[in-house]
């Protein structure tokens, strides 16, 4: 149980603070965006970032991590959130890690997780197939030829798709979409012949790819786990994957919300500070107590991630589906009380709304969630 | 802490010993012991662990010894309440006094205040009552308007209070009441002890829309009341009260999930009214409701937990507690209304043997939730408190 940090997590956190304001505000996003940037983050950033020690934040210290753990991973994220900072932060280290964390062997451990350690080597998972979150519905075949695989399908929604180094992808060895039996994971190079890869233009300005899989070749060496046995182990990097998100989500609403309290005390009209109205007050005051309600369950997933609950499934639902909501009431509550100009290009607060309805899109949104967690609870 | 340790150690083995099982389970409200002058005991067990808690001063552990209480620190008083909570201890004693005017004596009361009431609280001989609440002042509760006037070597008292929880049942009334009308609001109230047993004094119970009548309006006519019987400092008894209120707002956040002892949870009413499929309720949208209300509670509850962990590790700002009165009760008329809809016309049942006991409790006790965001602070009012106190937005409230 741990609902609070501990002092080398707050130690983290301020650090984190400070760092992202100074080298990785929100100007930074809207840099990257006018300039239309083609990697859409920074290298440099990115360097310095693991030149922190944040690339192997989760990394295990005999693969040159930090052995941190996810608490201290969401304190990073909920202020990656605050800034909008763009970064191969959630894709490779939480995502991408935890696949080969969780499914792979000490060879392939010792091959990629230095590499990512040291801030030189970037992952993507792979895994959509259709517009919405749906890990089971795998189409993706990867066929026995040869000593290896080969594998054939596409994939969409792949975060930082278009510039990782190495995909994890999600693929069906045996069994119908819609079935966990047959499930594989494959470490593949982004580079390998038969990868086709595009960048989607997301109105978060952030990045997000279509892959497509044409006979792609990999070595047997390159399955993650066991063939066609890897549902359970998918589910976990994926719960992982919702209680960093909805870290970084919390983060988001958070500094979209201070900032209309206050624009609430500074904007005069009638007279008087509109903060003083009674009609947004309770709204206000209604916000504040769903961000208090979902800082608690987000401080508890990422602890039941480092503590590796049973019951994560159930808290990562819980975090993810408050996450959405809470985010969406924010951010919707944050453009209408600033009035006209929260509809502006020149107003950050666009930004944060932009960047929500992105992340409410990864893995599962808020109906998603309260069936998966229903069905956790056994109705 | 090795000393902690010893204490839970003896404190564990000493409950386990005298703690009859009988009184180890919940107790229903006609179980419950709330002491004064004609108070009963539901058994005889019942009698003997009140008696026995009372020998060691754990009716009211906190309290320093002189007054009847077992002079526990802030510690060892936690281990007390999570040992009884690990044996399912019944509370041996309940009432306002020991929840609220006894803090608030131990804070503001003199000497002789102390030693005339405290210990007559700890021991059960006599059940207080509240008088804040008037017609005309509510949510405005510095609005009040009974008065009392000065007449040398006592007050004479005239008005009334509402929402007088079980005044018939009650000894005496804390009460607040206008000493000086020419004051603004707040400056001229007073904080007044008052023994019901006075000529002038005299109750009448409220019904309630769920049949119940928990709530009396009490009446004053000419009460003489003692001078000796004012709390603190004369003209200033909102202090008093703010400091009461806290109390009472503490006490509804932390068992808003126990004052109403539901006859079965949502999950157990959805299996009993709803068609299930593949183990899941068919129909999606009371599904998605019952999920909706059961993550909230799964996240109020981790909430409790970080403000615990937030006051025990000096993190946090303290303002996350504000939120737990709304958050709780909100959410117990809202479980409430969800039974009703799961149940059907088999949730509206009032009396006789079309409903088994379980249905007409849930019916009733939906009526009775009602009451639950109005009492000690509304919920409008506990968001004008987040809106001044955590977010600090300037208003006139």
């Amino acid at each position: 149980m741990a609902m609070t940090l501990n002092e080398e997590q707050r130690h983290l956190r301020d650090t984190a603070r400070e760092f992202l304001l100074a080298r990785a505000p929100v100007a930074a996003l809207r840099a990257l965006r006018d300039d239309r940037d083609p990697l859409g983050w920074s290298r440099e950033l990115w360097a310095e970032m693991a030149g922190l020690g944040w690339a192997g934040i989760v990394i295990p210290e005999e693969f040159g991590g930090l052995e941190f753990g996810f608490t201290g991973l969401g304190a990073v994220l909920q202020e990656t959130g605050r800034t909008l900072t763009a970064s191969p932060l959630y894709a490779t280290c939480v995502l991408g890690t935890s696949a080969i964390l969780l499914a792979g062997d000490q060879k392939q451990k010792q091959a990629v997780l230095p590499r990512v350690a040291a801030g030189e080597t970037c992952l993507a998972l792979a895994l959509e197939e259709s517009h919405h979150h749906d890990p089971l519905g795998v189409r993706l075949r990867a066929e026995r030829h040869g000593d290896g695989y080969r594998l054939n399908g596409a994939k969409q929604f792949v975060l930082d798709g278009h510039s990782a180094d190495l995909l994890v992808v999600v693929a069906r060895t045996a069994g119908e979409p819609g079935s966990g039996q047959g499930i594989s994971l494959f470490l593949v190079d982004a580079a390998a012949p038969g990868v086709a890869r595009r960048r989607t233009a997301t109105m978060d300005s952030r990045n997000v790819a279509r892959i497509e899989f044409q006979d792609v070749e990999v070595p047997v060496t390159a399955l993650l786990g066991a063939e066609g046995e890897s549902w359970p182990v998918l589910e976990q990097v994926l719960d992982r994957g919702r209680a960093a998100i909805a870290a970084e989500m919390l983060g988001g609403a958070q500094e979209c919300f201070q900032r209309t309290v206050a624009y609430l005390k500074q904007r005069e009209q009638f007279g008087v500070a509109i903060g003083s109205f009674q009609a947004l007050q309770h709204r206000a005051a209604a916000m504040f107590i769903e961000l208090e309600l979902l800082q608690s369950v987000v401080m508890d997933a990422c602890a039941k991630v480092d503590e590796a609950s049973p019951l994560l499934p159930m808290v990562a639902s819980l975090a993810k589906a408050r996450a959405n909501d809470t985010i969406e009431l924010v951010s919707n509550e944050a453009v209408q009380m600033h009035g006209g100009i929260g509809i502006t290009d020149q107003l950050d607060i666009g930004l944060f709304l932009k960047r929500a309805r992105v992340t409410m899109q990864i893995l599962g949104d808020a109906r998603y969630h309260r069936a998966r967690y229903a069905t956790l609870r056994g109705f | 802490m090795e000393d902690l340790e010893q204490f839970r150690i003896e404190v564990r083995q000493w409950l386990e010993a005298n703690c009859p099982p009988s009184q180890r389970t919940p107790a229903s409200p006609e179980e419950q012991y709330w002491g004064g002058r004609n108070a009963t005991f539901a058994s005889g067990d019942a009698r003997v662990w009140f008696e026995r808690m009372l020998a060691r001063g754990w009716t009211v552990p906190e309290w320093p010894r002189e007054y009847g209480g077992a002079g526990l620190n802030g510690q060892q008083a936690r281990i007390l309440k999570k040992e009884m909570v690990r044996l399912g201890c019944r509370a041996p004693l309940y009432g306002l006094g020991v929840w609220m005017l006894g803090p608030a004596l131990l804070e503001f009361g003199n000497e002789e205040q102390k030693r005339e009431h405290l210990p007559a609280i700890a021991e059960g001989r006599l059940r207080w009552c509240q008088g804040y609440s008037e017609p005309n002042a509510g949510s405005d509760l510095a609005s009040l308007q009974t008065r009392a006037e000065d007449h040398g070597d006592h007050f004479v008292v005239n008005g009334s209070k509402i929402w007088t929880s079980q005044a018939d049942r009650s000894d005496w009334i804390f009460c607040l009441v206008r000493t000086d009308s020419s004051a603004r609001k707040q400056a001229g109230i007073s904080f007044l002890l008052i023994d019901m047993a006075t000529p002038g004094v005299s109750v009448t119970p409220i019904k309630l829309i769920n049949g119940s009548s928990e709530f009396c309006q009490t009446f004053f006519d000419n009460v003489r009341v003692p001078k000796q019987n004012l709390v603190g400092v004369l003209n200033e008894g909102w202090t008093v009260a703010k400091g009461l209120l806290r109390h009472e707002r503490k006490l509804m956040s932390e068992t808003a999930d126990t004052v109403t002892t539901a006859a079965h949870t949502p999950i157990e009413c959805a299996r009993r009214y709803l068609p299930f499929a593949d183990g899941r309720i068919q129909d999606p949208l009371m599904r998605d409701a019952l999920a909706r209300h059961e993550m909230q509670m799964h996240a109020i509850g981790l909430t409790q937990l970080r403000i615990l962990e937030e006051a025990r590790t000096g993190t946090g700002s303290g303002a996350t507690s504000l939120i737990m009165k709304y958050c709780g009760t909100e959410e117990e008329k809202r479980k409430y209304e969800l039974m009703m809809a799961m149940m059907g016309s088999q949730g509206i049942g009032w009396e006789g043997e079309d409903f088994d006991a379980a249905e007409i409790d849930t019916a009733r006790q939906a009526l009775f939730t009602k009451a639950l965001s109005i009492a000690g602070g509304t919920s409008e009012v506990q968001l004008n408190i987040i809106a001044k106190r955590a977010l600090e937005l300037p208003g006139v409230i």
